[in-house]
């Protein structure tokens, strides 16, 4: 181990970025688990989906990937909508969400992953931009623009997101909904549509969130899997739901991340934020900022 | 401290050694919200205690808190002399306090028979110590008390809502207690259902279960109970004879006003 | 049927199995065999926990391997046996699945799953940073060509696996037509109420994480002998996570036939599309016919059975017919 300051200087300030990169991947989980209640474990293969979309098109036509994405979010709302109305007419109507749902979304999972592998293959893809090239050096600070880019604008993602929650009327009504659905009716809203609303939304982050991942590294199909443990162990850590808080501990788990491989080797990387989620499930389940 | 408006009213709550169920400054609350605020009630054996309250008054809270399935952070409850601190449910309900859910909550894959069979394995045999005999005969037994013997090989969802109820009931007497809450067991019947359920309950008291009946429909916890306690806002406000609680000012203030 | 005549009845049935197999030539029979014997084994038990009790358990592969890799321990050390290897890693695996259980039982069932999830991760990290079993360069487990009276080795595994498995769905059997049964069964449908009834549900949990990681561990710690070769990839692949979840929920979660049934079309079909297309349309088939089930047909093929059979067997049914003095009774209704 060898320690030097700016070594760690350069591990924090990479752990940050990173973290904000992480919130945004974690932003749909903070919908559809810390508000809807819906365990949907096949978000990181949404994400890894909306990568290969954005690298498609990016081969194809050139186009800037985070432009790609805004353009896709449409689509990826639209299959969010589509599958939320199957889960609910599957799973959450017959009241057979816990163990039936948590398997249809694992399905979904493995599905998508596979598809995937047998369309694109296993080798690495990567896109073109302007950004993923040159880094920013401060003094004995660097800063690859490619991590810099994707944490600016996820951060923007964020603050869009919570905004809607707290300031448009459809927002406050998936706030509610996943308080007090009774209450939703009787002021003739349906829940079932809210959630529909708010899932597709979910999912459309993933479009965003894909395109930052692709930006930042390399993607292959199983990628996805590593992020499974790191969305939900910051969802916890954030309070379910609470987008503020998401931001702090996804900025958290990415700080130790980079302190851990920096210092004890990238290998022990992934236990970290999996730990964390242990640790934070048995002592305090509410979270850091808890609902 | 529990306010009371008239001291006749304020019951026994300083507690005889004898009483099945003692509960001593019994304080709960979720965030900043105080669900309950220094409750001391005190049950004999044997008695028919009602209690009653607005919605949101914290009835609820408080049976869970007797029952263990929420932990109060103040105060105590006592059961036949001993403190239940820590206990968890299913260790208060093998020492004899049982209990129904406002919603019935019947165990939706086991047919009425298998949920008479739970707390027949769980509880009374625990408490035996060994095996039991003819548990098959028991559970049809129990069913005839209630008047669904006929369904017993049927599933909860076959059920209607006051056999819901019934089964609700069932259930909690099977665990043979000697402490029965009943949570709202009326509530959304019809005038000749709230009397099955009534006529029920008066033939589990006169077998010697002390009785908490919960209730909004107030023919019946007037004629039913020995003794009236008023939650409001999480405190107690009276604690008396039906009659007396119910002439009080304070809890027509507190039942009109809200 | 009394659990021990059931127990002789399936030996009996596996030694016809046995018989079978060695007369028909080939030893790709047993190759195969073994995999689909081990996943009867896993779904199994995936079943005990994630069926009867209602909690669904992610990481399966982290058991299986920690079975493998305790064999992989005690054989850098000093080879023994394979029966006390099944032994020893259904322990060790039975000892982590009782401390993974008594740290998020407690917790909602959603938590409890994700917990599991990173439970595997957590043990897999461990494993390949664990130089003494290889780490991620890998483990090699030299195994003797042939072992007597059984001539190829594969025969040998084979066997084992074949006695694990009807050891397991006797198990399961037992738990369903015991008191256990019914209190998981509440666990399953009421936490809440199983507490209010005298159900002690945390202990359960337990019991149920206990029995489901060590039967696990057991599948697990003749893998080593049977590939040669251990990698952390392969012995926490996510294929064995899908599997245990799949077969059971395919097969029917009610009854110890659902997985047996789940295991034994699912996994021979997958021996047969490794074979013949690739291992990824393998997994592709398994996701899709797990969502199709999931959706369509939640009670599984045994509850596709159930409804449209006139005549409804003891087994499927999951309730004894014929009452018994003792008042010990069936497992769960349909």
């Amino acid at each position: 181990m060898i320690f030097s300051f700016d070594l760690l200087v350069n591990a924090i300030v990479s752990g940050i970025l990173i973290g904000g990169f992480y919130a945004a991947v974690t932003a749909g989980i903070s919908l559809s688990f810390g508000i809807l209640d819906i365990v949907n474990i096949a978000h990181p293969a949404f994400i890894i989906l909306g990568s290969y979309v954005v690298y498609s098109i990016n081969a194809q036509l050139g186009l800037d990937p985070i432009l790609i994405a805004i353009i896709m979010t449409p689509a990826f709302y639209a299959l969010g909508a589509v599958i939320y109305q199957v889960y609910y007419v599957s799973f959450e109507k017959r009241g057979q969400e816990a163990l039936r749902g948590l398997a249809f979304f694992f399905g979904l999972l493995f599905i998508t992953e596979v598809l995937l592998v047998l369309y694109f293959g296993v080798d690495y893809r990567y896109v073109e931009a302007r950004y993923i090239g040159p880094t920013l050096h401060f003094g004995y600070l660097d800063i690859p623009l490619r991590i810099l880019v994707p944490c600016i604008v996820s951060l923007l993602m964020i603050a869009v997101l919570e905004l809607i929650l707290t300031r448009t009327f459809v927002g406050r009504a998936i706030m509610a909904v996943a308080q007090d659905q009774f209450a939703l009716r009787l002021l003739a809203i349906d829940p079932v549509r809210i959630k529909r609303i708010a899932f597709g939304i979910s999912i459309a982050t993933a479009s965003l969130a894909g395109a930052f991942l692709i930006i930042i590294q390399p993607v292959e199909p199983s990628v996805g899997r590593q992020y499974i443990g790191r969305v939900f162990a910051i969802c916890v850590l954030g309070g379910m739901g609470s987008l503020p808080g998401t931001v702090i501990a996804a900025m958290l788990v990415g700080v130790v991340e980079s302190l851990t491989s920096t210092f004890y080797g990238p290998s022990w990387a992934p236990a970290v934020s999996f730990g964390f989620l242990l640790l934070t499930l048995a002592v305090r389940p509410a979270g850091l900022l808890g609902r | 401290m529990s306010s009371t408006t008239n001291s006749t009213l304020s019951g026994a709550t300083t507690g005889a050694a004898t009483d099945l169920l003692q509960i001593d400054n019994l304080g709960k609350r979720f965030g900043g919200f105080v669900a309950l605020d220094n409750i001391s009630i005190s049950v004999r054996p044997g008695e028919r205690l009602g209690l009653i309250g607005p919605n949101g008054s914290g009835k609820s809270t408080l049976v869970n808190c007797i029952c263990g399935t929420l932990q109060n952070e103040q105060g105590s409850v006592r059961f036949a002399g001993r403190r239940l601190d820590g206990a968890t449910a299913h260790q208060r309900t093998r020492l004899g306090l049982s209990r129904t859910f406002q919603l019935p909550r019947p165990f939706a894959s086991l047919s009425l028979l298998d949920n008479m069979r739970i707390p027949l394995l769980y509880t009374v045999a625990a408490r035996g110590g060994g095996h039991l005999h003819d548990v098959e005969a028991r559970c049809v037994d129990l069913l005839r008390e209630v008047g669904l013997e006929d369904k017993a090989r049927r599933l909860p969802r076959d059920l209607t809502q006051v056999e819901m109820r019934k089964l609700e009931l069932a259930r909690a007497m099977a665990a043979e207690p000697k402490l029965l809450i009943a949570d709202e067991s009326m509530a959304g019947l019809t005038h000749s259902e709230v009397e099955e359920i009534l006529a029920l309950l008066q033939r589990l008291s006169a077998q010697g279960v002390t009785i908490i009946l919960i209730e909004h429909i107030m023919r019946a916890v007037m004629s039913f109970s020995q003794r009236l306690v008023v939650l409001v806002s999480g405190k107690k406000i009276a604690d008396g004879l039906p009659n007396d609680v119910m002439r009080d000012p304070g809890v027509e203030r507190a039942y009109l006003g809200q | 049927m009394r659990t021990d005549v059931f127990f002789i009845i399936w030996l009996a049935i596996g030694a016809a199995l046995y018989a079978w197999a060695v007369t028909f030539g080939n030893d790709y029979l047993f190759f195969a065999g073994y995999v689909v014997l081990q996943y009867v084994v896993l779904a199994t038990a995936w079943n005990i926990l994630g069926g009867y009790c209602g909690y669904v358990n992610f990481g399966s592969a982290a058991f299986f391997a920690l079975g493998a890799y305790s064999s992989v321990a005690i054989h850098k050390f000093h080879p023994l046996p394979i029966p006390f290897l099944v032994l020893f890693g259904g322990v060790v695996s039975g000892v982590v699945g009782f401390g993974m259980g008594y740290l998020t039982l407690r917790l909602r069932g959603a938590f409890f799953s994700i917990a599991t999830l990173a439970l595997a991760v957590v043990l897999e990290t461990l494993v390949v940073n664990w130089d003494y079993v290889g780490g991620s360069r890998g483990a090699y487990i030299v195994r003797p060509e042939t072992i007597e009276p059984f001539g190829a080795y594969i025969k040998y595994l084979f066997l084992i696996m074949l006695v694990l498995a009807i050891c397991a769905i006797t198990v399961a059997r037992l738990i369903e037509r015991s008191r256990l049964g019914y209190g998981f069964a509440t666990v399953r449908d009421d936490e809440l109420a199983a507490e209010a009834s005298g159900v002690p549900t945390l202990r359960l949990k337990l019991i149920a994480t206990t029995i489901s990681g060590g039967l696990m561990g057991m599948a697990g710690a003749p893998f080593p002998y049977y590939i040669g070769y251990l990698q952390p990839s392969s012995a926490f692949g996510l294929d064995y996570a899908v599997n245990s979840i799949a077969m059971p929920l395919i097969g029917g979660t009610t009854s110890w036939v659902g997985p047996l049934i789940g295991a034994i079309l699912l996994g021979s079909l997958q021996q047969i599309a490794t074979v013949t297309i690739s291992s990824a349309v393998n997994l592709l088939i398994v996701g899709c016919l797990l969502v199709a089930f999931v959706i369509v047909a939640p009670s599984g093929i045994t509850g596709l059975v159930r409804k449209y059979l006139p005549y409804k067997p003891a087994a499927l049914v999951g309730r004894r017919v014929k009452k018994d003095a003792s008042g010990s009774a069936p497992g769960v209704a349909p």
